[in-house]
């Protein structure tokens, strides 16, 4: 498991415009890439773009400038995990743990995440322009002005929402047939913070009993529509045709889930 | 509703020692003692009492006397008091029964049925205060090989911590123990040339500066877990069980979030701060794997990264699976370990003696080839440096301690950490309390426990003729067992004594 691969694999980075690095993936183990990375971001290169990613675990973790970093190909598992700045856009798939315990920073992926999408985030926006797997958003939390942000626009599985203790989900259903719903079930079991909007109806046996439904206030609105218009910038298209669909808002019931559990 | 619960202890004041200075009155926290201002009188409310003894130590004339309130209730093999009691709590709050500490339950403790051995006649014993002796130890994955260049070491080694001695602080949060406390570890520990551990509530920025003598945790909450955190941390530590509670999550309740707490937690201030039971991204040793990578990526492969999990029946299979998993430490913790707040229930009952899961996991991994890449950390129980010395015989790199540390600290063991009420200020956010923990005391009683730890783990050494712990490490031979089955000393791979 994690050999390590010979280090004589050299790193074929083409350089191309001056302020932007190409790194190809093609033959790298996540250690390598990493290192690279590391390398160029401590050199001062502002963008990278990344090449025939196969999988590599772990990119973007450890860094903490403010570089812009594009992915062609799939990224592994844990992409952007404790990051603290960067910006990363996946011309493609994220597999599982996307943003976990993620600090600051800014994921866009252009398809398809996986499971525990922004596990424990604490600040941070992910957009995922398709489908997430299951628990995405589980245990964000919030701190200050810290409020990780996850806005998916297509649909999501089991338990999404799951233990949130504080963040912004929401969940728009754009690739939802006429009639069809969100198919999710157990969504926020254990919420006991934050907020999950989902665009179109959602029936009350697929949520967790810690969760309670409300109308939108004009505060909701204000954020979604500046989220909404923040996610149609990065995936071109138009926030007033989202908009006009009805919203749901959930929030937790209870800030203290565990008030009566213990005798002393 | 009446409670039906008896007094457990009666305060007892000798009334022609008594002062009325109200010492007792202001220094107990569960309100015991009061003052009868018409009366010129101390009264007890000993419902209250929990044995801490605090009124009595501080008392200036030595007038109080607290002891258990004799339960006569009839004798019962089956029914014990405790036992009453603890249906009646239930019965009175329909709720889980909560407690602080370790089991205080009489499971076997094997280090009393271990004994070590010293040199006689046939080989010569090393006075210690004479000759060098060493008891310092390096954590972190041991190479299967390494090569020597004409310019020495061609190998790159896997990062190792020196410690001067075996002997770590285990995890305590700040939260569940105040910043007095962490800071008299951490100090002491500066001190001494070893480790304390964060737990899982975050490092106070404070504590920054004690960081190459810190290991951080990573919990199933994520708690205050950050880019400087893991930076300036010696160990990253991921914390899957701890032997108070085996296999549960954990909470801090929302009256102990205080506005520090919630800094450096990092959450809202009075939500409740819930440790899920499973880290939802690990689910297997492959998911495991996964986390132990990206920490080390994270902190680009310059720090050791170890797995704590509560020693369980199949320790031994877990632990082969750490060690693939990479981790580079591997801690157990035992039924006896304690905590802050755990269900007394899980406490009592789950979880296997640390002497059997540490006997059983060393002989797995060198069964297995792969003992050197990890160092084994055992936790839960070690009471003094003679628990330490069979410990590292049976096979541990080091061992925390936790309950001797607090003791050192004032601790009586009275099992109320899970109150938040500590009168010795230990256990506890509550502001008035914590300065009870004074750090520059605190630091020194602590460094005077490990320098006469030191001394001891010398002395025994030297009787057996050996002058490095490295010679005793995992050297089953320098114990014998007392008083134990066929099957016990073949699990702890020691013969009896006399043999």
């Amino acid at each position: 498991m994690f050999k390590e691969r010979p280090s004589e694999i050299s790193v074929s980075s083409l350089t191309g415009e001056s302020d932007m690095t190409k790194v190809d993936a093609r033959a790298l183990s996540h250690r390598e890439l990493n290192a690279r990375l590391r390398e160029l971001v401590s050199s001062g290169v502002q963008r990278i773009e990344l090449h025939n990613v196969y999988g590599q675990r772990y990119i973007g973790t450890d860094l903490d400038k403010p570089v812009k970093i594009d992915i062609f190909g799939t990224p592994g598992n844990d992409l952007g995990a404790f990051m603290d700045g960067p910006g990363i856009t996946v011309h493609g798939n994220a597999q599982d743990g996307c943003g976990n315990t993620m600090d600051n920073g800014e994921i866009v992926i252009h398809g398809h995440a996986g499971d525990i999408l922004g596990l424990s985030a604490r600040g941070g926006k992910i957009f995922v322009k398709e489908d997430v797997g299951y628990r995405a958003g589980i245990h964000m939390k919030e701190y200050q002005d810290k409020k990780p942000t996850v806005i998916i626009g297509g649909t999501a599985q089991d338990f999404f929402g799951e233990y949130m203790a504080g963040g912004i989900l929401v969940l728009l259903g754009l690739n939802l047939k006429e009639g069809e719903g969100h198919t999710a079930n157990f969504i926020g079991t254990g919420m006991h913070g934050g907020v999950i909007y989902m665009r179109g109806e959602v029936q009350e046996f697929q949520l967790g009993k810690e969760v309670g439904v409300a109308e939108l206030n004009e505060n909701d609105y204000l954020t979604l529509e500046k989220l909404i218009g923040e996610f149609t910038c990065h995936f071109d298209c138009a926030a007033q045709e989202i908009l006009k669909c009805r919203f749901t808002k959930l929030f937790p019931l209870h800030l203290r889930p565990y008030g009566r559990l213990y005798a002393y | 509703m009446k409670t039906y619960l008896p007094p457990k202890f009666i305060a007892e004041r000798d009334d022609s020692r008594c002062i009325r200075c109200e010492v007792c009155v202001n220094q107990c926290t569960f309100d015991v003692h009061s003052y009868d201002t018409e009366d010129d009188e101390i009264r007890s409310r000993e419902e209250n009492c929990v044995g801490c003894h605090r009124c009595v130590v501080f008392c200036p004339t030595q007038a109080l006397t607290v002891r258990r309130s004799p339960l006569d209730y009839r004798e019962n093999y089956n029914w014990r008091p405790e036992i009453i009691e603890d249906i009646i709590k239930q019965s009175e709050t329909g709720g889980m029964l909560l407690t602080g500490m370790g089991t205080d339950k009489c499971y076997p403790i094997y280090w009393d049925h271990l004994v070590l051995n010293a040199s006689q006649v046939t080989n010569p014993s090393i006075d210690p205060l004479r000759e060098p002796m060493e008891l310092t130890t390096y954590l972190g994955r041991k190479l299967d090989r390494v090569e020597l260049g004409s310019a020495g070491l061609k190998t790159e080694l896997a990062p190792q911590v020196k410690l001067e001695l075996p002997v770590m602080f285990s995890a305590l949060s700040y939260g569940a123990v105040s910043l007095n406390v962490q800071e008299s570890l951490a100090r002491a520990a500066t001190e001494m040339g070893t480790l304390w551990n964060t737990g899982e509530g975050g490092l106070h920025p404070k504590l920054y500066r004690y960081g190459d003598n810190t290991t951080v945790q990573v919990a199933s909450g994520r708690f205050g877990v950050h880019a400087q955190y893991l930076d300036i941390a010696r160990v990253v530590e991921i914390k899957i069980g701890q032997g108070a509670k085996p296999g549960i999550g954990g909470h801090l309740p929302g009256e102990k979030v205080s506005v520090e707490v919630a800094r450096i937690r990092m959450i809202p201030r009075g939500t409740d701060a819930l440790s899920p039971a499973p880290q939802h991204d690990i689910y297997s040793i492959e998911d495991l794997a996964q986390l132990v990578y990206a920490l080390k990526e994270a902190t680009d492969y310059a720090k050791p990264v170890g797995v704590k999990i509560a020693a369980v029946h199949n320790s031994a299979a877990i632990a082969s699976g750490m060690v693939r998993a990479g981790a580079d430490i591997i801690v157990l913790d035992g039924l006896r370990g304690a905590t802050g707040a755990t269900p007394k229930i899980i406490r009592d009952n789950v979880g296997i003696p640390i002497e059997l899961a540490l006997a059983s996991v060393d002989d797995r991994l060198r069964q297995e080839g792969i003992r050197n890449q990890a160092s084994i950390v055992i936790a839960g129980g070690i009471r003094n440096s003679g628990d330490v010395a069979k410990a590292i015989a049976l096979g541990a790199d080091a061992v925390y301690i936790g309950t001797a540390a607090l003791v050192a600290l004032g601790c009586t063991i009275c099992q109320q950490c899970h109150t938040g009420k500590c009168a010795w200020g230990i256990c506890t956010s509550d502001l008035r309390l914590t300065k009870r923990v004074n750090p520059d005391i605190g630091a020194r009683r602590l460094s005077n426990l490990l320098r006469g730890w030191s001394l001891e783990l010398k002395d025994i050494l030297g009787g057996m003729g050996i002058n490095a712990l490295e010679s005793l490490r995992g050297n089953r031979l320098h114990l014998r067992g007392v008083g134990l089955t066929d099957t016990e000393l073949e699990i702890l791979g020691v013969r009896m004594a006399g043999r």
